[in-house]
Formats: C-alpha cells, sequence, structure tokens
C-alpha cells in the first residue's frame, strides 16, 4: 500500500478548519504553483495522466488543455452533484477535508486562467455544504481566496452552490444550466463546455476527487504520481464499497489492485456466509459483474475491457439472497424518476423498461418480453444528449444477458403462481363490467 | 380482451393522472413581472435573496437559492412567495415555478415541516429500506407535521438503511429503533447521536493506522 494521499489524516479531529489543515501541510502546493508558470503546472496535470474521477474517466490534464488561452471570462466548476447511486466519496472528502478541494480549485482556476469558480453541491448534502461554506469563508479571509491571492495578480472568486436534489443535474450541461438557474436540462454538444460553458464562457468542469488530488499532483510532481497505480490508470482511487457487505465505506487504494482485494479484503465480503452474486463496479450506471469477474483487475481499461466500467468507483455488491429481478426494477426505478424528459428514448424507454419488469413480477409476461426488453435498451443507447438513459440500459441489459435462465424462471414460476389461483368458476356478479351500474 | 375500468384505480375526474387538469385559468394572461408598488416583500427576504444574486454573474442563477428562502420563510413555495421572489429578481412567477417543480427539494404543495426522507435505492433497499419505510409509515400515521417519503440515493450507502431527517443523515436504523426516532423528530431532539453521519469515522483500515 502506498502512503495515502485523499485519506491521511483524514479523521485528525478540526481537520476541517484552516488552522489543522495548514499545520498538516495545507496551502503549501498553492504556494509552490503560484510560483510556477501556469504553463508548467498544466504540465506537471499531464504527466499525472490523472483521469477523471467522476465517472466519464476523461484525462484532466487534457481537458484543463482544450481551454483557450487569453483573457476572457472563464470558469471553473467543481462538480460535487455526487448522485449516482453507490457513491458517496466526495461527501466524505468535503466533510472532513474541505480545505483540500479548495486549494485544489484554486491550483486549477489559476492554471486556466479562470476569475470564477463555483462548487455546485447536491442540495441534499446540507452538513458537508455548510462545512465547504465555512472552510471557503476561512480561505477568503486567510487570503487564499479574493484578489490578488497571496501577492500575485491572480484574482479568484469561489462560491457554493446548493442543488435542489436532481440526478441529471451531475451531467455536466445540465448542471450548468441548473447553476444557471434553469430547469437540469442537458445540452447538446458540441459545444463542449471547454468552449461554451457556463454562461456561454469556456469552462473546466471537474469532480470533487479529481480536484482534490490536484494539490497532492503538484507537491510530488505528475511524473512521480505517474508512479502509482497501473499504466493507464494512475494514482489512487477513493472507491465506495456498500450493498451486502459487512464493512461498508470508502476506501482510498492504489489503482489496479485485484477487485477480490476490494470486496472481501477491505469492505469483508458479503455477511452470513453468503456468495457474491453479481457487483456493480462503477456505480448503478456500470454493467454488471458476477463472481466470476473478481480477480479482475481494478483500473479503468481492465473494467472496460470486461464490458463494463470503473465509473465513479462506487462497488454495490449484491449477494446469492437476493434475486436480479428486484435489482433490475430497483434500478430502471431509479432512472425513470431522474430522467428530465427531454429526450424521448430515454423518457419513454425507462418508463417501458420498469413497466415490463413490473410484469415480470406480476407473472403476466412471457421469456419474449425479455428479447423485447433486450431491443428497448438497444434503442436507447446512444440516441439521446446525455447518457443517462444509457446508464439504465446497459446495466439492465447486462443483467438480463448475464442472468438470462434465472429471469425466465421467475417468469415461470411468476405465470404458475398466477395460474394457479385461476378456476374455472364464473366471477362474482360484482366484478362483471356493467353489474354495478 | 376487454379491459375491466374498475380494476384500474381512478381519479375523480376519470383520468389515472392525478392533477393533470389542475392548470391554471386558461383565460387569463400569464402573470407578468410583479410590480415592487404592489408587491409587498419582507425585508429580510428581500436581503438574502439580493445577496445571493451577487454571486453570480447573471441573476437568474439565484433561482434555487432564492426558492430555498422562500421556503425556508413560508415552508413551501407558496404563490405569495415566488411573487416576491420574482419581484426581487424581476422575474415572472412562471420562471421561477418551472424551476421549483423540476428539483425535488423544492415543494410546489405544502408539505410538513419536517422533512423525513427514507432512502429506497439499491444499496439501501439490500439493506432492508423498504421495510425500514413501511415501519415510518406506520409510525408516523397521518401527522401532517410529517413530509415522510421515499427518496432516491441520499449518498451514504455505507450507513444503509438510512434517511435523511430534517436535513441530518442518520444510519443504519434498526426497524424496532422508529418509534424512538419518531418520538425524537416530535419533541425536536437530536435524532440516534450516535448515528449520525457527522460523528461517523473512516472505515479505511490504511486512514485509521496513520
Amino acid at each position: 500500500v502506498t502512503d495515502l494521499l485523499l485519506f491521511k489524516n483524514i479523521d485528525e479531529p478540526d481537520l476541517h478548519t484552516l488552522e489543522v489543515y495548514e499545520r498538516r501541510g495545507g496551502y503549501k502546493s498553492l504556494r509552490k504553483a503560484l510560483e510556477m508558470d501556469r504553463e508548467d503546472v498544466l504540465a506537471e496535470l499531464d504527466s499525472s495522466a490523472i483521469r477523471g474521477r467522476g465517472g466519464a474517466g476523461f484525462a484532466m490534464g487534457k481537458k484543463a488543455s482544450f481551454l483557450p488561452k487569453g483573457g476572457m471570462d472563464k470558469y471553473l466548476v467543481c462538480n460535487a452533484d455526487e448522485s449516482e447511486p453507490g457513491t458517496f466519496k466526495d461527501r466524505e472528502l468535503m466533510q472532513k477535508c474541505p480545505h483540500m478541494l479548495i486549494e485544489g480549485m484554486i491550483i486549477a482556476a489559476y492554471v486556466i486562467g479562470a476569475t470564477r469558480a463555483f462548487i455546485y453541491i447536491r442540495g441534499e448534502y446540507d452538513f458537508q455544504a455548510s462545512r465547504l461554506e465555512a472552510a471557503v469563508e476561512e480561505a477568503r479571509e486567510a487570503g487564499y481566496v479574493g484578489e490578488r491571492i497571496l501577492g500575485t495578480d491572480h484574482d479568484l472568486t469561489l462560491w457554493v452552490h446548493r442543488g435542489a436534489g436532481a440526478y441529471i443535474c451531475g451531467e455536466e450541461t445540465a448542471l450548468l444550466d441548473s447553476l444557471e438557474g434553469k430547469r437540469g436540462n442537458p445540452r447538446l454538444k458540441p459545444p463542449f463546455p471547454a468552449n461554451q460553458g457556463l454562461y456561454q464562457g469556456p469552462t473546466l468542469i471537474n469532480n470533487v476527487e479529481t480536484l482534490a488530488t490536484v494539490p497532492a499532483i503538484v507537491e510530488m510532481g505528475g511524473a512521480e504520481y505517474a508512479k502509482i497505480g497501473s499504466p493507464g490508470s494512475t494514482g489512487t482511487k477513493l472507491v465506495s464499497v456498500s450493498g451486502n457487505v459487512t464493512n461498508p465505506g470508502n476506501f482510498e487504494i492504489e489503482l489496479g489492485i485485484r477487485s477480490r482485494d476490494i470486496i472481501y479484503g477491505l469492505a469483508g465480503g458479503p455477511p452470513d456466509g453468503h456468495e457474491v452474486k453479481f457487483w456493480f463496479p462503477g456505480g448503478s450506471s456500470s454493467p454488471v459483474l458476477t463472481k466470476d469477474d473478481l480477480d479482475l483487475a481494478y483500473d479503468f481499461d481492465t473494467m472496460a475491457k470486461a464490458g463494463s466500467m470503473l465509473g465513479s468507483g462506487a462497488i454495490i455488491v449484491v449477494d446469492d439472497s437476493n434475486s436480479v429481478v428486484d435489482v433490475a426494477l430497483k434500478t430502471a426505478k431509479f432512472y425513470r424518476h431522474e430522467s428530465c424528459g427531454k429526450c424521448t428514448p430515454c423518457r419513454e424507454g425507462t418508463n417501458w423498461t420498469v413497466k415490463m419488469l413490473q410484469r415480470i413480477k406480476s407473472g403476466e409476461a412471457t421469456p419474449m418480453d425479455l428479447d423485447i426488453m433486450a431491443s428497448v435498451q438497444e434503442r436507447i443507447i446512444g440516441n439521446c444528449l446525455c447518457v443517462l438513459g444509457d446508464a439504465m440500459a446497459m446495466p439492465v441489459g447486462s443483467m438480463i444477458v448475464k442472468f438470462r435462465d434465472e429471469f425466465e424462471a421467475y417468469i415461470e414460476e411468476a405465470r404458475a403462481r398466477n395460474d394457479a389461483l385461476t378456476t374455472d368458476e364464473a366471477p362474482p356478479e360484482a366484478l362483471i363490467q356493467g353489474a354495478a351500474a | 380482451m376487454a379491459i375491466d375500468p374498475t380494476r384500474v384505480p381512478r381519479f375523480g375526474h376519470g383520468s389515472r393522472v392525478p392533477g393533470w387538469d389542475d392548470a391554471a385559468d386558461l383565460s387569463k394572461d400569464p402573470a407578468s413581472v410583479p410590480d415592487p408598488a404592489t408587491t409587498p416583500v419582507p425585508e429580510s427576504l428581500r436581503a438574502r435573496i439580493e445577496a445571493h444574486m451577487a454571486k453570480y454573474p447573471d441573476r437568474r442563477s439565484a433561482a434555487i437559492p432564492a426558492l430555498y428562502e422562500v421556503q425556508a420563510d413560508y415552508g413551501w413555495c407558496t404563490p405569495e412567495g415566488v411573487a416576491q421572489a420574482a419581484c426581487v429578481m424581476r422575474l415572472t412567477p412562471g420562471y421561477l415555478i418551472a424551476v421549483a417543480t423540476f428539483y425535488d427539494m423544492l415543494f410546489t404543495h405544502p408539505v410538513g415541516s419536517h422533512q423525513v426522507w427514507v432512502c429506497t435505492n439499491i444499496s439501501c433497499s439490500l439493506c432492508g429500506a423498504d421495510e425500514l419505510y413501511e415501519r415510518f409509515r406506520e409510525e408516523v400515521g397521518d401527522d401532517p407535521a410529517f413530509n415522510l417519503r421515499t427518496f432516491e440515493c441520499l449518498g451514504a450507502c455505507d450507513i444503509a438503511p438510512m434517511a435523511s431527517i430534517d436535513g441530518d443523515y442518520v444510519g443504519p436504523i434498526a426497524l424496532d429503533e422508529v418509534p424512538t426516532v419518531v418520538e425524537q423528530i416530535r419533541n425536536a431532539q437530536e435524532v440516534l447521536p450516535d448515528k449520525q453521519l457527522s460523528r461517523r469515522k473512516s472505515v479505511d483500515p490504511n486512514a485509521r493506522e496513520q
């Protein structure tokens, strides 16, 4: 195990205050970065090869380099709308070490030349938002945020913006619309936010964990950071393990360790002697993997090769005491509720998937419904402005493929249960249509 | 086979969709930006909304914060409150209502003052959240002081099954703790102090050693 970067001293009392954070070496990276040229800091981020921790896994240095140079109004937005089911890593980071995120944001803003920065935090995280607001206020008083930061000619305003409960606002363009005070509907891409983002200005959007890693990269140097983890997936990653495990929580791991070591080693595996049936490797949007995949290395490329994705690093473990139909229905219902309704394939497809799964549960379905359901998923993927619909279609589709036998057995069982209820007797008078009138 | 209409629960107007015909009077013109002369706005509400507007290059960005302020004062986004916010922000009430209806945490109808949101997403339901919600429903009954509802992933799967109670995350809540929880909410006490997320330590063994 390498030294922890993000969770170091995480439970130290009052680490959320500026005093303790500075005593632990906080804001040293900011001073170091401000003495360097912007291009040099960007080169460090680039050579660290850190990939975005929010879900898409896009190289952070590359994304920052897409922003146009020059003196126009540029924006930095931190995506703290952590709503992906199973994900709760940013919550712990913001609650216990908010200054690490703020320091990372000031450095990132310096790199791209942004003078306005916002943290878009989900409204449900009331306690964490208050902590962040207090921390930003402390940073402002200490001169880290505001005009002429630490005597340089770099200015930055930083505000915490609370969302109001919408999963879709974690999608970057929907987040920008919501931050502009509109309904959170995704935008057509391109133009990408790097060219036209917040208020139509060039905007860099990064996840909390990505930005919180920036001080560590500046401190140790990009090349040194790239030595941690595996090639293509550098660095450490916070993983949130939940579901049927004995020790659920956040763990900081080096990317590339065996998945089994996370699920069984750190999180303790399923309780009461149960076995892992399947698991979501990167939040509820990622196609599920089975117990045969437990020995895969946990990194971006291996997960992609296995037909899934690392996503936000949220592992949800489902053990053999649960029915795959129930989990599929829960998953589909979530996306039906959170679909913003802008694109038809997602709005209707999520709704129909829920209805078909409910038919399976009530014993009204036939195995042919599974094929229809698979074709619905096929027609959602790639046909919408954002990937919310895909995020339902991929896991539900993967469950149907990998557990088709169980789906079919469930359908037969539920149908047999219904058949047992029918009799040859005539229905009671009251149930016959029009009899009451 | 004809579908028996009596099998499908319907609302009074014959539709299965609640409130689909609740629309405003269509013979009226949409409300315009409220006139400050005829829209009295409490001084403190005005000051707070103006402070929010000052943070952003575009004042409309303060829509959600302004609606939160309205909700803090009136309990929900009342038509009068929304008109006051619209008056301060120089927007139409319709613009703000359109924003409010999009978000789960902005209420466009009256709700109870105690917010009890039980997470019933994947991880929590694997740990028994649906039973927990049913238990809460039995215990709370039809008490109008409670806004008890299920919620999509609240981002606290490590303490599943959990609930957000007046903004505080609490969990894991056992079924037999529900009466205590409801009692504590009624008496305005801190709910299950040792199960509050704000006091939870990290479970990462490596973080503990360092």
